[in-house]
């Protein structure tokens, strides 16, 4: 599309500040009470960091699997899409992620969660804990109905911080980097899109990606097995 | 064919527009007409954009906002709604207005083709059509000159089997006005879409020119730059002469600035109030400023 050098961020802005707060209140009313369940799986993740089980781990990689999937069609294809055409190409990215998180989390077992420890794991606790307990506040604190919050497993920022955090927690070498490829990159596509909004929220999604990479390079950090 | 159904709906959502409060100074009258050159059919000079503030989804409460927005700029004497498929959503929620308000003639279907697909402009059209639910388009445009050359040969081959009745080129913020003035110079066409207002005055020196020499409509688009404008131009007070051109705002100053131009045909500005679309259409009902005025009405923005 000839002439890109003369486009700026704000010329993909295809939708107001309005219409895209509003995309998470449509959404959070048409999949109520969804978020309860989210809620609670989220807490068991927390349960299994304390009590570690095999069995445990890979629920975790099925159940992340399985919210990519769902935020990925339910949010993304039937709600964002219609206001944003660019979002119809990160679509796949979701279901991308949905099946790196069933192979590798679900069947081989490379998510292993445990109590954290070192600085790369009290970050990954901490980027999870924020996605699930804190996130659905930033609405409200920003002004916005409560109705209108990001709930992991039903809204994609969260979901996605929540999957940088337990990847960065509890798995190691390819395999982390192969499973926080995509958060990362939603991240960061959501960062821009928020600063283009003008919306201070931008820093959110943007410090998560930061914390877990510099989290995952971490000098002579150690995952337990 | 409108039935009766829709026929009632789309009086019912006429009635209820009109039945908005209109705010005390606003002028009632209809924005004078423009003629196209290529034909001499006459155009109200104030249209009706879509881009971004149309772009609402699935959200049922915006769609309705956005019909109401349709009605009032209809039954207020408007005509020319511009979209794109680039507009995300756009194209479906004028479909969604156009279908609630019973099919109105006035209304003057504007739109565009934008796709890297030389081949694709037929079918993308046909999608563009759909989403309107018009038998054809009033108007059909190659957006920011993508695939001009095969676009615009797909539009000539439309308009000659009479599936589309106008053919145009857009630009916007004054990308590629070389080309842009090259392919005016060298191919017919109906209208041409630039950004033009009392700031970005660009246009001035060599495209609107050119557009009355060759016989082209001219659609003045972001008049208010997306809004900048108008927030800009709002921390200082309206000359205390805006009265005399019937300017009670700065959108009407701005409006009436660009519908004056001799060779702009319309502008197309886009906004989700009720109050707004008729506070745009009155701007260029009356008292619309001479030349001198013109010139006057920029130096003052300017030194601003």
């Amino acid at each position: 599309m000839g002439g890109w050098a003369s486009y700026t961020p704000q010329d993909f802005l295809l939708f107001s500040p309005r219409v895209y707060w509003r995309l998470f209140e449509l959404h959070n009313a048409a999949v109520w009470p969804l978020h309860i369940v989210a809620l609670l799986c989220g807490v068991a993740v927390l349960a299994a960091m304390l009590r570690p089980r095999a069995w445990q781990d890979r629920a975790v990689g099925a159940a992340l699997a399985a919210a990519w999937a769902f935020v990925g069609w339910s949010f993304l294809a039937q709600r964002y899409a219609p206001v944003n055409w660019a979002v119809g190409y990160i679509i796949p990215c979701f279901a991308l992620q949905a099946v790196l998180l069933l192979l590798w989390g679900a069947f081989r077992g490379a998510l292993v969660l445990h109590w954290p420890r070192g600085v790369p794991g009290v970050a990954g606790a901490a980027l999870y804990l924020y996605a699930l307990a804190a996130h659905p506040l930033v609405a409200p604190l920003a002004g916005r109905p409560l109705v209108a919050g990001e709930v992991i497993g039903v809204a994609p920022d969260p979901t996605a911080i929540a999957t940088l955090g337990l990847v960065t927690l509890g798995a190691r070498g390819g395999v982390a980097w192969l499973l926080i490829a995509v958060p990362a990159l939603w991240c960061l596509f959501s960062a821009a899109t928020l600063f283009t909004m003008g919306a201070a929220e931008g820093w959110l999604p943007l410090a998560a990606v930061v914390l877990a990479v510099a989290a995952k390079l971490w000098p002579g950090r150690r995952v337990a097995e | 064919m409108a039935t009766r159904r829709t026929i009632l709906r789309g009086m019912l959502a006429a009635t209820a527009a009109a039945a908005l409060p209109v705010p005390a100074g606003l002028a009632q009258g209809r924005p004078v007409t423009r003629h196209i050159p290529s034909t001499g059919e006459a155009m109200p000079a104030i249209g009706l954009g879509s881009w971004i503030t149309f772009n609402v989804g699935n959200d049922p409460e915006l769609l309705n906002q956005c019909t109401d927005v349709m009605a009032a700029f209809l039954a207020g004497g408007g005509g020319m709604i511009d979209s794109s498929p680039m507009y995300g959503s756009s194209q479906n929620t004028i479909g969604h207005g156009l279908e609630q308000l019973g099919r109105p003639r006035q209304a003057f279907a504007a739109d565009k083709v934008w796709t890297s697909d030389a081949s694709g402009g037929r079918e993308q059209i046909s999608r563009s059509r759909r989403e309107w639910g018009v038998p054809r388009f009033d108007l059909m445009q190659v957006h920011n000159l993508v695939e001009w050359q095969a676009h615009l040969r797909t539009l000539r081959d439309m308009k000659a089997a009479g599936e589309i009745r106008y053919i145009g080129i857009t630009t916007s913020e004054g990308r590629r006005l070389d080309l842009f003035e090259e392919v005016m110079r060298d191919q017919p066409l109906d209208f041409v879409q630039v950004t033009y207002n009392i700031l970005d005055r660009e246009v001035e020196e060599r495209i609107l020119p050119l557009a009355e020499d060759r016989g082209m409509a001219v659609i003045a688009n972001r008049p208010f730059r997306q809004k900048e404008l108008i927030h800009r131009l709002r921390r200082y007070p309206l000359p205390p002469w805006a009265g005399e051109i019937g300017a009670t705002s700065w959108a009407q100053f701005v409006l009436k600035f660009i519908v004056t131009h001799p060779a702009v045909t319309v502008t197309i500005p886009a906004t989700t109030r009720v109050d707004h679309v008729r506070e745009n259409l009155a701007a260029a009902a009356d008292l619309l400023p001479d030349a001198a005025t013109r010139r006057r009405m920029a130096d003052y923005v300017r030194d601003l």
